[in-house]
């Protein structure tokens, strides 16, 4: 596979016709650990959803390993945020874990032994084996978030795409996370997490993508994470933009 | 095979049919109604279910009859335009959901009363039947199937209800996840909106099966009022799906008999009985029910009554005071009333504490229990002075309430993380740990 995991071009995203990101062109390394940052309202999320196909393109391309995604689903592991999901649900650890199988699975087959074996081991994994057979609303949050990333890990892809995986999590599991991410790395694997913890991202992070409605940034941590950069990131949003996006929804000229 | 059964006495081949045919559509209408349920669209269901009936006048007044296939073919159709319109409503025109669902299925259901009076007078489309439905008539309208003669409301819903169990085997995997992250479903290829659509299509069905002999009260409830007991009772979604199940059939045969026997409607009879069943299990659930979370609350009340008795009695011992302290007292300290009451005499039946005439004394059990307790309430009021910096008459209140949740493991923690472990910040003694903790 000589084509990179994931190639972005010209990519502009929009909600109710107004663009939220613009004109996104975008080249993710392969076998890297990589943040995306930004503030509040940057597209962060957004980024994700639009390449995974959650969200149309109002215009661009995105390729998967040189293929569209609809291709290269397999190759793909999504964890959603934590609170996307309703935690009620009447499923276990191992139900939800079991869940990553299912892509490969396919319609109709359903899981057996082996997929049940594949997501006890991920689950594992992340040191949660003994909780398996919880419902899901009995654990705690670092733990939901820990059984979410045994789902991923259950997927086998090759990329990895993680909307804030650590947020709302003590201490201990979001060393426990980024231990695990290391090892998907260190395994040949591509993992982009979107991040807030600025403090965290020297030591996180091989390679950051800056982003503020459209990319500010993106490359090596250590020439890309400066404060030039990042005064450009946070440093107020471009009105300009706003303006601009504001206008195309209402979808005339006048100002 | 039917032999046996044309020897029963009318009576009672009525009271098999009438069950049979309600036991079947509430069970085909609870398993759809748990998927429902739990996708937080209980709404839907009743909104599909009202939607339908222009359908069916249209599909009347298109082919002239009121044959199933073409009824079915009608409300299918609605029942489509109704999803698809709440979510264009939804997403597109920036109206709440409940709100898009609101004017959709109203608008529609009232659109469907003016077409019966326009056009539906020639059959016996009636909204007062569609409403309330005729379940103990369903013995009148009868049809041959393979030489038995069986209602006909029977071979209209025994399959729809195969269609359904078919479809959820089928399925399973992708309703599962599909109901819990659609999102995580469509990245997988197994594309979330089609199997709400499908499921859809499988709510208008049912109802529209059900429609003619039970009504719409009966479908609405059943939709929503079995799964949404069940998700009482259990954690797991099979098992969810068999006690809706078995909450249904059970509804069907006890609304049937209160019917007979209050000479009333069975539909009613049956949407009342589940009502009930709901009811039960929001009082009695083991885990979710309210008696169990009261039972709950007063253990947890009693215990701390009964721990701030015993740490009371220590201090005392501790001061070396002059007199023992009096029961009366006691129990007036902690609150007084039933609960003190209470507590009192559990310590007493524990043998945690003596009884000397109207005297209280701790027995050694009850000694190192408040010793727990006091060493419990010290360390944190260690913790709060030395890492959190607060004033030395801030920290007994907030460790009077603190103590009584500290156990062995958080003990052990705090004594680590504080460096003055001997005596707490009033120059007391902070008793030593317990045999377990120091091991």
């Amino acid at each position: 596979m000589s084509a990179p995991p994931l190639e972005i071009h010209d990519m502009t995203v929009a909600y109710h016709r107004k663009p939220v990101l613009w004109d996104i062109d975008l080249t993710v390394p392969e076998g890297k650990l990589i943040g995306i940052l930004g503030p509040n309202g940057a597209g962060k999320s957004t980024l994700i959803k639009s390449v995974l196909e959650l969200m149309p393109l109002a215009s661009g391309k995105v390729t998967f390993y040189g293929q569209p995604y609809a291709r290269q689903r397999h190759l793909v592991g999504y964890v959603p945020q934590r609170e996307s999901v309703d935690w009620d649900f009447p499923v276990t650890a191992l139900d939800v874990v079991t869940m990553g199988t299912y892509g490969q699975l396919g319609w109709f087959r359903r899981p057996g032994a082996a997929q049940h074996e594949a997501a006890g081991r991920c689950l594992a994994q992340v040191g949660l084996e003994p909780l398996a057979r919880r419902q899901i609303r009995q654990l705690s949050g670092g733990q939901q978030q820990r059984v979410f990333l045994a789902r991923a890990l259950a997927q086998n892809a090759q990329i990895y795409f993680m909307d804030e995986p650590f947020a709302g999590v003590d201490a201990a599991t979001e060393q426990a996370i980024i231990g695990l991410l290391q090892r998907l790395r260190e395994g040949g694997k591509t993992v982009l997490v979107v991040h807030h913890d600025l403090q965290t991202v020297r030591e996180y992070f091989d390679h950051v993508i800056l982003l503020n409605m459209r990319l500010i940034a993106a490359g090596p941590t250590a020439s890309t994470f400066t404060t030039e950069n990042l005064n450009r990131t946070y440093g107020g949003r471009l009105t300009v933009l706003d303006q601009a996006a504001e206008a195309v929804r209402r979808g005339d000229r006048r100002q | 095979m039917f032999d046996w059964f044309s020897q029963l006495d009318p009576n009672t081949q009525t009271d098999i049919w009438v069950i049979a045919v309600g036991a079947m559509t509430n069970t085909a209408c609870a398993l759809l109604g748990c998927y429902l349920v739990l996708r937080r669209m209980s709404l839907l269901g009743d909104a599909i279910s009202h939607a339908v009936l222009p359908g069916l006048v249209v599909a009347f007044v298109l082919t002239g009859s009121v044959h199933i296939v073409y009824m079915a073919a009608g409300a299918l159709a609605v029942g489509m335009l109704t999803t698809v319109l709440i979510e264009t409503l939804h997403r597109h025109g920036g109206v709440a959901e409940d709100a898009s669902m609101g004017v959709v299925f109203t608008s529609l259901f009232a659109l469907g009363v003016i077409l019966i009076k326009r056009y539906g007078q020639a059959v016996d489309l009636d909204p007062d039947c569609v409403l309330n439905g005729l379940l103990e008539l369903v013995v009148v309208n009868r049809v041959e199937i393979a030489g038995y003669d069986v209602p006909r409301a029977l071979v209209t819903i025994a399959p729809v209800l195969l269609l359904n169990v078919v479809f959820i085997v089928l399925f399973w995997k992708e309703l599962l996840i599909s109901s819990f992250d659609p999102a995580l479903a469509d990245t997988m290829g197994l594309k979330a909106g089609w199997m709400h659509y499908l499921l859809m299509a499988l709510v208008a069905l049912t109802t529209v099966a059900s429609f003619e002999q039970v009504g719409s009260i009966l479908v609405i409830a059943m939709l929503i009022v079995p799964g949404a007991t069940a998700g009482l009772l259990c954690d797991r979604l099979r098992t969810m799906m068999l006690i809706s199940a078995v909450i249904a059939v059970a509804s069907a045969v006890l609304g049937h008999f209160a019917a007979v026997q209050f000479n009333t409607n069975t539909a009613g009879t049956m949407s009342v009985i589940v009502g009930l069943f709901y009811l039960a299990a929001v009082l009695l659930s083991p885990q979710y029910g309210v008696l169990s979370a009261l039972a709950r609350n007063l253990r947890t009340s009693l215990r701390i009554v009964r721990e701030d008795l015993l740490g009371m009695l220590y201090r005392l011992e501790e001061l070396q005071a002059e007199r023992a302290l009096q029961a009366g007292e006691a129990k007036q300290a902690v609150g007084g009333g039933w609960l003190a009451w209470l507590g009192l005499q559990s310590l007493l039946r524990r043998g945690d504490v003596q009884r000397q005439g109207e005297l209280l004394r701790l027995t050694a059990s009850g000694r190192q229990q408040a010793a727990q307790l006091i060493r419990a309430h010290r360390l944190w009021e260690v913790y709060l002075v030395e890492r959190l910096g607060l004033p030395l008459d801030h920290v007994h209140e907030p460790a009077m309430r603190m103590e009584h949740f500290i156990g062995d493991e958080l003990q052990q923690r705090l004594a680590a993380e504080t460096t003055d472990t001997a005596t707490d910040p009033h120059g007391r003694e902070i008793p030593p740990g317990s045999q377990k903790t120091e091991s």
